[in-house]
């Protein structure tokens, strides 16, 4: 799922299977590194069985000098066993791209796989998934900010414990071991109550703040998975950010795999 | 238009008609535009000019019903041009039923369908002509009527094409610039004598393993590439499109290796007249984020090589392409792509700038500059040495 569901905190909060085993067999070099794997993989295991999800995104850009531009999108995801998640979103706005799709198979620690459908040409790209740190849609978000999360494609840290927004949380940093990501590490706020990300510190490759992800309005569904209807990513060095608003939540639609191959990707609206 | 597209528009909405059609899903979009060229240098034929207006629409309908297992969709395409009367003409884009079963998809009437991996040339996509006088770079394509069965399995996806009828490529007329007013498509002849009439077939196996994508196609029926005939008429020289019976399969290869795209397409074409191989291949490499801003730089390079050589009717048989392209990622989605391809046989080159940019939700404009350089008579190119010209396209989408 990677682009997809771009929920962020869902990213934080699933777990696959293949996770648990991969953990046993990596050693730690001490007690902050151990808490912060353990909070991460309790928050990834709270979010595991949702099974298929569909939902419409609303994307809000702002640049510095405050012009706006809105670009709508749905998005349909499906966990997979012992592997990352699938994802096709479609993009409905601006117009002039409206129906172009992109299929994303997130992989653990494989190279993700990612297709993107251009209806004017008719024809299906196989992109770059080394374009982790790339812009999404001129978005602040790049294409590794919506990937799926995965435990294993970070190193962890516990900093401390803090408040945020009155919620008790816990500070987890996160050190991504892909070489191509654009980060040299997250700073994340895990709330202590239900394991949520509340907020993201991003840094450069220089270890300086880039930029900030904040959570809002989080809902739940099934009685059981917790998503986020708003997020805020603010570009510190820039002065731009973007807005999500995540609408119509549907889960256990019973999607299948043929509704996230290359047939699917060309027929996607 | 021609006697097929109509048939084969037909029954595809007869298909429609079989169907207890409940549409839950019914929508209308698409474009229309204006576009201006400039020609700065004196035509090389007293009948072309220098400016050229046009305006083309092309509405989109869609439908969808059992759940979008069923769709239908409508896209006609037209253009008025200030002067060519061949450009001013009109298409019919997509007429197409789509059912979806949990193994076979079915895609009946007009259509149109890509294959290919490489950016200056797509020598494997073969299933629809070329509507050459939109643009001289071949990429608009006609309609082309078919019955496409396609399956997926976890080894690839496997799509069976019937092609009836075949669709004659366009071409400009004697005001039409760039173009070749010698060129006298109206006597254009067929190897078969079922002529345009000709059941085509087509078959292509693709796959993603891991980095790679793969395919491999076989295509049997009428050439979409028309060899020329010189004739003499009235006492000059015309040019004919001849359209010969083929058998090209075609291999397309991609491989994402670390921040390297490696691109290969080769086809083996057998006909009557010559017989041969041919192959576009390259690589593109791209730069996220560069200048700390949020643009995206991208560097291609790809090679063009056909066995029929030099002295040949082959457009690429020893050509170099070098682009590259800047997105800048911004609120307008500002684009600049620049291409250069350069024949080592002729010492010809021919240059290409598209730009892009979005204004408000709906609008967007679109500035392609296109140049020419050669001084080899039997160069392909050197029918457009004359005919370097901007052209400003100002599209409305709704």
């Amino acid at each position: 799922m990677k682009l997809l569901k771009a929920n962020l905190l869902h990213s934080m909060t699933a777990i696959a299977l293949v996770t648990l085993t991969a953990t046993s067999s990596i050693t730690f070099a001490g007690e902050a590194e151990d808490k912060g794997l353990a909070l991460s993989v309790e928050a990834k295991a709270r979010d595991l069985g949702w099974g298929d999800s569909q939902a419409d995104m609303k994307m809000l850009l702002k640049n510095q000098h405050g012009q706006t531009s809105i670009r709508l999108m749905s998005i349909k995801s499906m966990e997979q066993k012992n592997d990352g998640d699938k994802s096709l979103t479609v993009f409905g706005s601006p117009k002039d791209v409206k129906g172009t799709a992109f299929l994303s198979f997130s992989h653990p620690t494989a190279n993700d796989e990612q297709w993107l459908y251009l209806p004017a040409l008719k024809r299906v790209k196989r992109i770059s998934s080394r374009n982790k740190s790339g812009s999404f849609m001129g978005s602040e978000f790049s294409f590794e900010d919506l990937t799926s999360f995965e435990v294993e494609k970070y190193d962890y840290k516990y900093i401390k414990d803090d408040k945020h927004n009155n919620l008790d949380c816990w500070v987890i940093e996160n050190y991504p071991k892909d070489k191509y990501s654009g980060y040299k590490k997250r700073v994340v706020w895990l709330d202590k109550k239900e394991y949520r990300a509340q907020k993201i510190d991003f840094y450069d490759r220089k270890n300086t703040l880039l930029k900030t992800l904040t959570l809002k309005d989080y809902k739940q569904y099934l009685n059981k998975y917790w998503r986020a209807s708003t997020q805020e990513m603010v570009n510190h060095q820039s002065g731009k950010s973007t807005y999500l608003n995540w609408e119509n939540y549907r889960f256990k639609t019973n999607l299948n795999d043929k509704d996230f191959n290359k047939n699917a990707l060309k027929r996607a609206r | 238009m021609n006697k097929h597209l109509t048939l084969s528009a037909v029954i595809g909405l007869a298909g429609i008609m079989a169907q207890p059609v409940i549409a839950n899903e019914f929508e209308v979009r698409g474009n229309i535009e204006v576009q201006g060229r400039y020609f700065f240098e004196e035509a090389l034929h007293a009948t072309q000019h220098n400016t050229q207006l046009s305006a083309a629409a092309s509405p989109e309908f869609f439908w969808s019903w059992n759940n979008a297992n069923d769709s239908f969709e409508f896209v006609p395409f037209a253009r008025v041009d200030q002067h060519d009367e061949e450009r001013t003409h009109w298409d019919i884009r997509e007429l197409s039923w789509v059912h979806v079963s949990d193994v076979w998809e079915t895609r009946v009437g007009v259509r149109r369908v890509f294959w290919g991996v490489t950016e200056f040339q797509h020598l494997v996509d073969i299933i629809n002509q070329s509507d050459s006088v939109e643009d001289i770079d071949n990429e608009d394509k006609l309609g082309q009527q078919m019955v496409n069965f396609s399956l997926v399995q976890d080894w690839g996806i496997v799509d069976f094409f019937i092609l009836p009828g075949f669709r004659e490529r366009t071409f400009t007329g004697e005001e039409g610039r760039p173009g070749i007013p010698q060129i006298n498509h109206d006597k254009a002849f067929y190897e078969s004598s079922d002529e345009d009439e000709h059941l085509d077939w087509a078959v292509r196996w693709s796959q993603s393993i891991d980095d790679y994508e793969v395919a491999l196609s076989w295509f049997e029926g009428t050439s979409r590439d028309p060899v020329f005939v010189s004739n003499l008429s009235q006492g000059s020289i015309e040019l004919i499109p001849y359209y010969q019976l083929i058998s090209q399969l075609g291999i397309e290869f991609q491989a994402n290796l670390e921040e390297y795209l490696w691109k290969l397409e080769t086809i083996y074409n057998n006909n009557k007249t010559e017989s041969y191989w041919a192959l576009q291949g390259g690589l593109e490499y791209t730069q996220y984020g560069i200048f700390e801003s949020s643009a995206d730089l991208g560097w291609l390079a790809e090679y063009g090589w056909d066995e029929r050589g030099k002295n040949s009717v082959a457009n690429n048989q020893n050509d170099l392409f070098v682009g590259t392209r800047l997105a800048l990622n911004d609120i307008q989605s500002t684009e600049l792509l620049m291409g250069l391809s350069y024949d080592m046989d002729y010492s010809s080159s021919s240059f290409l700038v598209e730009a892009s940019r979005r204004f408000g939700n709906s609008f967007k404009l679109s500035l392609d500059v296109r140049l020419f350089e050669s001084e080899n008579l039997r160069d392909p190119v050197y029918q457009f040495r004359q005919d370097d010209h901007v052209q400003l396209t100002a599209q409305y989408f709704y």
